[in-house]
């Protein structure tokens, strides 16, 4: 019955908040109403049995003590109002069937990572009211304590009410712009879960799933957006590879040796047809390309056959998307796996030379590496890879430094970019 | 819901070659009904800062924080929502040189 009813809440909670906040524009007395709702069903279901539409059940249950509380607190007013000689003048809707209540959620993503919040706060507000993770499990997530994350979100909440964020899909001309926001927040979620490997990080790697969860509901919800379809690609295809990233110590194993037998196939099937409905609408962006460079190494049934010139050429198109110093260090590694450590060489060269990822240990490492294979041409090309398969440095919560600040100085969403290409270079890509 | 547009410049501002004319923006927003009420003002160098202490009234010259950026003017201007006043305060041409701060109202 538990595990029941914690499916249906992982699929509805997202559901019943935002129909909520709609309903009445109040985001703590949704989450209440929705967590009371839960209460309910835990004690009703065992003895009444589960409804033959929980979902509906419980948005049902939670929109009607939303109103009762709205009422009682109304009548409380007229009361003080009539106490003042003033008369009432509320008087509230009948709640429709919850069948009829529209999916609100898309309206709920847009808000929550509204541009105008900080980075932070969207990643908080997003894994609370979208994926009903608790306070406390977000901050453990983080690696924040309770109190800051709670600080975080009654922040954000209160900015969202006295600033007036909309609660809205935007109009077509922000779009692309807050899109971006949304889907930057939904990678860097997957990331910190990706990057997570040992046991105390079981809540981290619970984060991989809830963000493709919620991937999954931004690509149904606009169907027509390719990038939607690209990020949730991105992601499906490097959680494949979920099996054989970590050895029986627990230890990342690079991606050049790692046991591809192990690789989920079934969910590469389904990320590369997700990939090739996003390219069918023939409007590239960061992270179709992306997703097109982890189905090239999906695609390989071995290291040596992955089609390098390929990835090449696919970070070649991501450098002129966004562009930024962590891709083009990619790229450089991509061209030396393709054209020869040479041609990788120059590019990590020019790259040191504009000093933006000055103090960025994989620098030195990825040119140590190439000078190598250059004086001893005998070296396994694998072995380039290596420095770059190592875990990204730390991005910690609490902060979230770009991985190169000074590569794209002042744009908040550039930087966001950053951030998320910065990703790239963790041991998802190479 | 209303918000208080600081519109703040880096001091001393020195405008671009061809000027900086707000009126278009002014004459656009006042026929939008959007914004109420504004102006431009003088200078940091310009600005007394008062505090009572003690039942003192203690006057200094200058501005309250000494920062290089400073409010060279502002506009109050009433919006649906929050993405209309980045809208309105996007179009205004100090944007583009120094920043703008939209404040809401405390009450509305």
């Amino acid at each position: 019955m538990r595990e029941r009813l914690a499916a249906v809440y992982a699929d509805e909670w997202g559901r019943i908040v935002a129909s909520l906040i709609r309903l009445t524009g109040d985001w703590d007395l949704a989450e209440e109403c929705a967590q009371d709702a839960v209460a309910q069903a835990l004690q009703r279901w065992p003895r009444d049995g589960v409804p033959d539409r929980p979902g509906a059940w419980l948005t049902t249950t939670a929109r009607n003590r939303a109103l009762d509380r709205i009422r009682r607190s109304a009548t409380e007013t007229a009361k003080l109002r009539q106490l003042a000689g003033e008369t009432a003048t509320a008087h509230w809707d009948v709640v429709e069937e919850a069948a009829d209540v529209p999916d609100d959620r898309l309206e709920l993503m847009f808000t929550c990572c509204h541009p105008a919040l900080s980075v932070e706060a969207q990643v908080a507000l997003t894994l609370r009211t979208l994926a009903g993770l608790s306070t406390a499990e977000i901050a453990r997530a983080f690696l924040v304590p309770e109190k800051a994350m709670a600080q975080r979100l009654f922040r954000a909440k209160t900015k969202i009410r006295t600033a007036a964020i909309p609660f809205r899909v935007p109009p077509a001309h922000l779009l692309p712009e807050r899109l971006r926001s949304v889907a930057a927040v939904l990678y860097l979620l997957f990331n910190e879960g990706y990057s997570a490997s040992t046991g105390d990080d079981l809540v981290r790697q619970g984060l991989c799933a809830e963000a493709i969860r919620l991937a999954r509901v931004l690509a149904g919800l606009m169907p027509d957006e390719p990038e939607a379809l690209g990020l949730l690609a991105l992601m499906v295809l490097h959680d494949a590879r979920r099996p054989a990233r970590v050895d029986d110590a627990g230890d990342l194993v690079p991606l050049d040796e790692q046991d591809r037998t192990r690789w989920l196939r079934p969910q590469i099937a389904e990320g590369l047809a997700i990939l090739e409905a996003a390219l069918r609408r023939r409007r590239p962006g960061i992270y179709q390309v992306q997703a097109s460079i982890a189905a090239c190494h999906a695609e390989a049934t071995t290291a040596d056959a992955t089609d390098w010139a390929q990835i090449a050429g696919l970070y070649d198109r991501l450098v002129r998307l966004a562009p930024s110093a962590i891709v083009e260090l990619n790229r450089a590694v991509a061209v030396a796996m393709a054209h020869g450590p040479a041609a990788g060489l120059a590019i990590v060269d020019d790259l040191a030379a504009t000093g933006a990822l000055a103090g960025y240990h994989l620098v030195p490492a990825t040119r140590a590496d190439l000078l190598r294979r250059l004086a001893d041409p005998r070296r396994p090309p694998r072995a380039t890879a290596r420095p770059l398969s190592r875990p990204a440095p730390t991005r910690n919560a609490a902060t979230w430094p770009a991985a190169s600040p000074s590569a794209c100085p002042d744009h908040k969403l550039a930087r966001a970019t950053t951030r998320v290409l910065g990703a790239q270079i963790s041991p998802a890509s190479l | 819901m209303k918000y208080l547009m600081l519109v703040c410049v880096d001091e001393p501002f020195e405008p671009p070659a061809e000027g900086l004319d707000p009126q278009p923006w002014v004459n656009e927003m006042d026929g939008r009904g959007v914004r109420l009420f504004g102006d431009r003002v003088r200078p940091a160098t310009d600005a007394t800062t008062v505090r009572v202490r003690d039942g003192e009234t203690v006057i200094t010259d200058g501005p309250y924080a000494e920062t290089k950026e400073q409010m060279g003017g502002f506009d109050i201007i009433e919006c649906r929502d929050l993405d209309e006043a980045i809208e309105v305060a996007s179009k205004h041409p100090i944007a583009a040189y120094g920043m703008i701060e939209l404040r809401p109202f405390w009450t509305e």
